[in-house]
């Protein structure tokens, strides 16, 4: 089902509700006027199109418009860390982490490691750093740090029919 | 990468205007012209800086309320060829080759969207059976903590030019 409720009520995605929000998920046009280019792709005019889109904005369904960048292009190194916490102190840990601008996701999971946070560093001391520092944080019995060495997809796209 | 180049990407990470010429709002907001900002962007898209350039949805919003990471035990021989099987996947947003540890030989990560659990855990099945790799752990969330997008180049939000 593809609806969500907001303070006004229930939005039904209509089918050019789903062309356009799958072509905007592909691609934005990097010109002068990207939502009229998208528009002529959709059979439509700008001015529906960024009415829209600013309706569905406004009721949640955009997480970011923009560019999504390849942090190990860019310079930065990316972890994945799984942390084994003692629950009474999983609270007190994820806020702690959750301070950390390079701490983007961060998940309590089920299983032997129970938190689990991605961690985006412009250099290796300052991740060691920061590591040093969540792994002495109370309550914290062990920790992993999941350095990636291959990425063979990153694409969050959903194709809505 | 220069100087501007970082400026360009901190602007980028503003939110994107929904207006008719979204660039040359946020040229404007670092003294460029919309020409050189498209000159930049299309520069560091063909360099593969930027790797995606558009919208990423609320995926609970469109439906899929249910994630799973879930960690493989694959032979690093094959590791090419099943990370590319897997990865072909639509449910699988995320497919990343990662070190192991000692008690935890989980070489191998996918993240698994679905509309429920159980859906999750019928896709990790079709997955393992399909590369013939049953160990595995399924990761459900139990609780969102935090959920960002990285600003890049933001460490020192005071220092203008790197």
């Amino acid at each position: 089902m593809s609806y969500i409720a907001d303070r006004k009520g229930l939005i039904m995605l209509t089918a050019f509700d789903k062309a356009l929000l799958n072509l905007l998920q592909a691609k934005l046009p990097i010109c002068h006027h990207p939502f009229a280019e998208l528009a002529a792709q959709l059979g439509s005019d700008e001015n529906t199109v960024l009415h829209r889109l600013q309706e569905l904005k406004n009721a949640g369904y955009l997480r970011r418009v923009g560019p999504f960048f390849d942090s190990n292009k860019l310079g930065y190194q990316g972890t994945l860390v799984a942390l084994r916490v003692q629950p009474s102190n999983i609270s007190f840990v994820a806020s702690a982490i959750n301070r950390y601008p390079g701490a983007t996701h961060n998940y309590e999971r089920e299983g032997r490691y129970n938190l689990w946070f991605t961690l985006l560093t412009p250099d290796r001391q300052l991740c060691e750093k920061i590591l040093a520092e969540i792994r002495s944080l109370p309550g914290v019995e062990d920790m992993m740090s999941l350095v990636s060495r291959k990425k063979y997809k990153i694409n969050v796209q959903f194709n809505l029919k | 990468m220069d100087a501007l180049d970082k400026q360009v990407i901190r602007v980028m990470q503003d939110e994107f205007p929904l207006v008719h010429e979204p660039y040359k709002a946020l040229a404007q907001k670092i003294n460029i012209s919309e020409e050189e900002l498209l000159r930049r962007l299309q520069e560091l898209k063909a360099k593969g800086k930027i790797r995606k350039m558009g919208a990423v949805l609320q995926h609970r919003e469109v439906g899929y309320a249910a994630n799973a990471l879930c960690a493989w035990k694959v032979p690093i021989d094959s590791m090419d060829l099943i990370a590319a099987n897997m990865s072909s996947n639509a449910a699988v947003s995320h497919c990343y080759d990662r070190d192991v540890h000692p008690g935890w030989p989980y070489n191998l990560y996918t993240m698994i969207h679905g509309h429920s659990r159980k859906e999750c855990e019928q896709i990790a099945d079709t997955l393992g059976s399909q590369n013939g790799i049953s160990s595995r752990v399924m990761l459900f969330s139990v609780k969102e903590w935090k959920k960002t997008s990285m600003r890049y180049f933001c460490e020192d939000e005071n220092a203008n030019i790197f």
